[in-house]
Parts: structure tokens; C-alpha cells; sequence
């Protein structure tokens, strides 16, 4: 029973994983908590499910929302966040940005389609793989091999490859980074659209693992991923995987053994205990303070 | 802007400093404040005066951590909770007076303070607004699982108001918004004294830079966890109030929502200023009220403004105060750019 639970728990984990990612990235290069990225997760679930009411088949409202996701990742920094670098502002003002952009990305979609719950359509046939006494439904093998997939290619990209190199050089020092000629602006914006679109897939897993998707899921989700993000130590890819699955293993247990009311705390009580004995989560990189 | 129209706006900004004419103003406006209830406006134009005077308060004890020591706390929906819930505990379950139940909301709130502000240790920036986020977050899982007492997610109901010596402070008699009026002016006049403190001016080294506050011998820690409790005392205070206006909570009344609401006062109104958590408070307070044929489109003006302010005037509506530059001498300016002009560089870049 128990280790079922954290079969379940990790699973879920899993897109906790996906949508940290967006998080870390983002804090790597501009040290900024973009707290938008929930509702980014939120319209990219409710924009698959939108598409897919369109009847233009599922795989292509797949793809569709997940690219028009990332789009609105770039949107988000090219509106709202470039101007303040460009005006050199406080990080605080940065940070009051992204909720603002939050709320809007929020309550737009819920002026759009209600605030009702809607039915989203399984991805994956029914069933399920039963080894021992433990059981994984078919969704739940889904999910688990799309987002570790996604990871290892995000990783790839992220270690591998020349815009990779670049975010790398963006995230050590932005202004060392100009002056060797990388383009920074699109190296954000890139880390946007990859934000965006890991959101989104992890956005179209979890409606399809709960069978439903409403405007204010990006909320709860949010922050839990963000402190997923925290946990592993922002900024470091691993750090976001390890920092997934315990909180959505941990919060599982949680649920059977205290009682499901604890569920949704659980993530912030390992939060703070691990943040205030390891300062920078368990990945995360030590900022020397220089005088 | 030509010299003469600056030298106008200079004579106009000492003019508007004098005492003469701040206390007139001041004058102007508390009788106003007195004036109001005996207006005749409608039961629903005053539950949102009080609402706003409580969001005043509420704003500025997030000021004192935001504004003057430069600590974002993204949590403090969760102290207005802890004193929301602790004065209606004592007085719907065990028939305390309200304002006997204060001194023990406040001793709580202290307590709840002190617990959040000792990360602060440890943690600085984002990692403690991270902190103080998830706080609100467990405060709303306690209420939910410490159902003999704060009733679970079924809420309390039916919280009495305030009452002393047999005089209850309703709506009706304007008794809660004169209550309202009085936290609300009592807490800005302890800021006002606060920031020009020997403390308030810890305060605001710390914002400047703690390693230089440290060491110029500024117990930064002392004063961090003292800025923390000082924020939460306020918010518990103003809380309490509002469990009594609404007469209703559960967890859902202290979300994320409210910290960002509070937060956005501050921000809005000018992070720093005591006069700007009013202006603030009034247009977050009063906007969803008055534009309500805009059905759920409200909320998306509201995260427009959040979004424009940070954009075009970050420092706030009334900020221009704050970021005026520390006073130089004439004659100290003079040698500078002397010794500017000497070296090729200009002072203004």
C-alpha cells in the first residue's frame, strides 16, 4: 500500500520535475523567481484542451499547445520582463511583475472559459502493468517515461549543444556573456520558450492523469513545483528532478500515513526544513559574497 | 523643464514641507476621517472604507519589512491569519471580550514572528521570501487540520463584534469603522516615529547594505527578527479586526491572494512611504468594487496595473520622497565634480 503510494508519488513527481525546470532555468540566468510560470503551466493545459475541442485530432492540439505555450513563455519576457533589464531595475520589480503577469494570465482564462472544472481525455489507453502488488496504469508509465525523456533531452540541450553552451555563459555571467558576442536577450527568451514548453506537456499529463483541467490549476501546482525547484537547488537541472519526485513522494506518504488534508503543505514543511539547513537546496551552488 | 519652472517646482516642494502647511492638511483630513459616518453613505460604501482603513494598517507592517529593512515577505496573509483566528477563537469558543483577547493575539503574533524571522539567520533575498511564502501556505494547512480548534475547512461563523462596557462596535453605529480608524492612525503614527529611530535607521542601513550595516556594529540579526515581529504584530492586529467586519473565516479568507494584495499596496502606493500605503490601499481596495460591470475582467486590470507601475514607476505613486538623494553640500559637490572634471569622468553617469 505504502509503496504504492510512492509509486503514485513519484509519478506525479515527475511533472513536478517538468515544470520546476522552467523555474530553475529562468532563476539560473536572471536570479529571478518567475512566478508567472504557474499559469503558464495553467494555459498550457487549458489550451490543449481547447484545441482538442476543436476537433483537429489530439496529437496535433498536442503539439499546437505546446508550441503556443512556449510562444507565450516569450511573450512574457519580451513584454514585461526585457523592458526592466533593459531600465536595469530593482529585483524586486521584477518579481511584482511576474505576479502581476500571473494574475492576468489567470483571470483571462477564466473571463475566457469559466472557472468550472472541464474533462480532459485520457492520452494514454486504459489499463494497467501490475508487478507483484503494485499496479501502474498506463498513464502512469506515460507520464513517467515523457518526463524523463523530456529531462535527458533538456539536459542534452542544456550540456550539448551551442545555444546550450550559451544559456551556460548566460547563467555564470550575463555581462561577460555580452561581451563575447551571445546574443543574451534570445538566450533568455530560448529559456522561456523551453520553460513554456516543458510546462505545458507537464500541464497535459497531470489533466490527463485527473482526467480535468480548470483555469486556477497553476496555482497549487506552481508552488509546489517552484519549491520542487528550491529543494533540488534552483538552477541546477538534477537539483529540479530530485527535488520532484521528493516532493511528490513525500507528499503522497504524507497523504496516507497524517491524512490528505497535509497533501498540499508538505512540499513547503521539506522546503524550509531543508533551506534552513542547507541554504541553497540540496544542488544548489554556494553565492560567494564578495565585499 | 527650463531652470525657472525647476526653481518654481523647488520653492513649491519647500512650501509643501513646511509644518504650516502639513498640519493643515493633516487637520483637513482627520476631520474628514471624523466627518465621515455622519455623511449618510450606504452600509456598503462604508464595509469598503473599512476595508480599506484595514488594509492600510495591514500595509504598513508589511512597509516596515518591504519598505525600511528591505525583506520581502511573501507570507503575510499568514499573520493576518494567526490574529484572525486566535481573537475569534477566544471570543466565539471560550466568550472572551474582544479586547481582552488582543494582548494574547499580539503575544501570539509575537511568537509567530520571532519562529519566521529566525530563518533570517540564515537566509537572505529570495531564499527568505521563499520562506515566508511557504509559511503562509502551512498556516492555511493548520486551520485546516486543527479542526477542535479553529473548526477545519468548515470556518468559524458568526464572530460578534467588538464590544466594551455594553456598547457594541457594529457597522450600524459606525463603531467599527471609528475602530478601524483608530488601529489604523495609531499604527501609521508608531511608523512614523519608528523610522526616525535609533531602530528605523538600523532599519533602513540594513535595506542600504547589511555587510556595511553589520559593520558599522548594527545587530542585524536582532533588528531583522525585530522587523519581522513588529510586521506580524500589525498584520495580527489589523486581522483580528477583519474577522470581526467579515464575521466569517476559514482558510480561504488568508490566501496567496492577500499577500500579494498587501504586497501590491506597498509596492503601489511607494515601498518606504507611510503616506503611499493610503493611496495604495484605496485604489487596490476600492478598483474591483467599482468596476464590477466588468464582471471577470477586474482581476486582469488589476494584474495590468501590478504590471505598468513596475514598468513606468517602480518607486511607486508617492515614492518620489524615498528616492530623494541624500543631501550634498554645494560646496562638497563642487569638489567632486572638480576632481571629476580632472580625472575625465563624468559624475552623471
Amino acid at each position: 500500500m505504502l509503496f504504492q503510494q510512492i509509486i503514485n508519488g513519484l509519478t506525479l513527481g515527475m511533472t513536478y520535475a517538468l515544470i520546476a525546470v522552467g523555474y530553475s532555468l529562468v532563476f539560473g540566468i536572471l536570479r529571478l523567481v518567475n512566478f508567472s510560470h504557474g499559469s503558464v503551466y495553467a494555459f498550457g493545459a487549458n489550451s490543449i484542451l481547447f484545441l482538442i475541442s476543436m476537433n483537429i485530432g489530439i496529437m496535433p492540439a498536442l503539439i499546437l499547445g505546446i508550441f503556443l505555450t512556449g510562444a507565450l513563455g516569450v511573450i512574457v519576457d519580451k513584454t514585461a520582463l526585457e523592458p526592466l533589464r533593459k531600465q536595469h531595475a530593482e529585483s524586486i520589480t521584477s518579481l511584482i511583475t511576474t505576479i502581476g503577469v500571473s494574475s492576468v494570465i489567470t483571470n483571462l482564462l477564466t473571463a475566457q472559459l469559466g472557472s468550472q472544472k472541464r474533462s480532459f481525455p485520457s492520452l494514454f489507453p486504459a489499463g494497467s502493468l501490475n508487478i507483484g502488488s503494485i499496479s501502474l496504469t498506463y498513464t502512469q508509465l506515460g507520464m513517467l517515461f515523457i518526463s524523463l525523456a523530456l529531462l535527458l533531452g533538456l539536459l542534452a540541450i542544456v550540456n550539448r549543444t551551442k545555444i546550450g553552451l550559451a544559456m551556460r555563459a548566460s547563467e555564470q555571467n550575463i555581462r561577460a556573456a555580452q561581451i563575447m558576442g551571445i546574443n543574451v536577450n534570445g538566450v533568455i527568451s530560448f529559456t522561456f520558450f523551453l520553460g513554456g514548453m516543458s510546462a505545458a506537456i507537464a500541464g497535459a499529463l497531470v489533466s490527463s492523469y485527473y482526467s480535468m483541467a480548470y483555469p486556477n490549476m497553476g496555482y497549487t501546482a506552481g508552488l509546489k513545483a517552484f519549491a520542487a525547484a528550491v529543494l533540488g537547488g534552483i538552477g541546477s537541472l538534477p537539483g529540479s528532478l530530485v527535488g520532484g519526485l521528493l516532493v511528490g513522494s513525500v507528499e503522497s506518504m504524507a497523504a496516507t500515513l497524517l491524512g490528505s488534508e497535509f497533501r498540499d503543505s508538505m512540499a513547503f514543511i521539506i522546503l524550509i526544513i531543508v533551506l534552513v539547513i542547507r541554504p541553497h537546496g540540496l544542488f544548489g551552488k554556494k553565492e560567494i559574497k564578495k565585499v | 523643464m527650463t531652470a525657472k519652472n525647476q526653481n518654481a517646482l523647488d520653492s513649491l516642494k519647500k512650501y509643501a514641507a513646511t509644518p504650516i502647511f502639513t498640519y493643515i492638511a493633516l487637520a483637513i483630513a482627520f476631520a474628514l476621517l471624523i466627518a465621515v459616518p455622519f455623511m449618510g453613505l450606504d452600509s456598503y460604501v462604508m464595509n469598503i472604507l473599512v476595508k480599506v482603513s484595514i488594509y492600510v494598517t495591514m500595509a504598513l507592517g508589511l512597509n516596515i519589512l518591504v519598505g525600511f529593512t528591505g525583506l520581502v515577505s511573501l507570507g503575510q496573509a499568514g499573520f493576518v491569519a494567526v490574529g484572525a483566528y486566535t481573537t475569534t477563537i477566544l471570543t466565539t469558543m471560550y466568550g472572551w471580550n474582544y479586547f481582552l483577547a488582543l494582548p494574547v493575539c499580539i503575544l501570539f503574533s509575537v511568537l509567530v514572528g520571532i519562529l519566521i524571522g529566525l530563518p533570517s539567520l540564515r537566509l537572505t533575498g529570495t531564499y527568505l521570501s521563499i520562506i515566508t511564502l511557504g509559511f503562509g501556505e502551512i498556516v492555511r494547512t493548520i486551520i485546516i487540520v486543527w479542526e477542535p480548534m479553529t473548526r477545519g475547512p468548515l470556518g468559524i461563523r458568526g464572530i460578534p463584534k467588538p464590544s466594551l462596557f455594553g456598547v457594541q462596535f457594529t457597522m450600524a453605529n459606525a463603531g467599527l469603522y471609528f475602530l478601524s480608524i483608530v488601529l489604523m492612525l495609531l499604527v501609521t503614527l508608531f511608523t512614523h516615529l519608528l523610522i526616525r529611530s535609533k531602530t528605523g535607521r538600523a532599519f533602513r542601513a540594513i535595506k542600504g547594505d547589511e555587510m556595511a550595516a553589520m559593520m558599522m556594529g548594527i545587530n542585524v540579526t536582532y533588528y531583522k527578527v525585530l522587523a519581522f515581529v513588529l510586521a506580524a504584530v500589525i498584520s495580527a492586529l489589523a486581522g483580528s479586526l477583519y474577522s470581526t467586519q467579515l464575521g466569517y473565516i476559514d482558510q480561504n479568507t488568508f490566501t496567496f491572494d492577500m499577500s500579494t494584495m498587501i504586497l501590491s499596496i506597498v509596492i503601489l502606493g511607494g515601498m518606504g512611504t507611510i503616506r503611499g500605503m493610503f493611496i495604495g490601499s484605496a485604489i487596490l481596495v476600492i478598483l474591483p468594487e467599482v468596476s464590477r460591470s466588468l464582471m471577470d475582467y477586474r482581476f486582469v486590470i488589476y494584474g495590468l496595473i501590478l504590471i505598468l507601475m513596475m514598468r513606468f514607476r517602480p518607486q511607486g505613486l508617492l515614492g518620489w520622497k524615498s528616492r530623494r538623494p541624500y543631501p550634498i553640500s554645494p560646496k562638497a559637490l563642487a569638489l567632486k565634480e572638480e576632481a571629476a572634471s580632472k580625472e575625465g569622468w563624468s559624475t552623471h553617469a
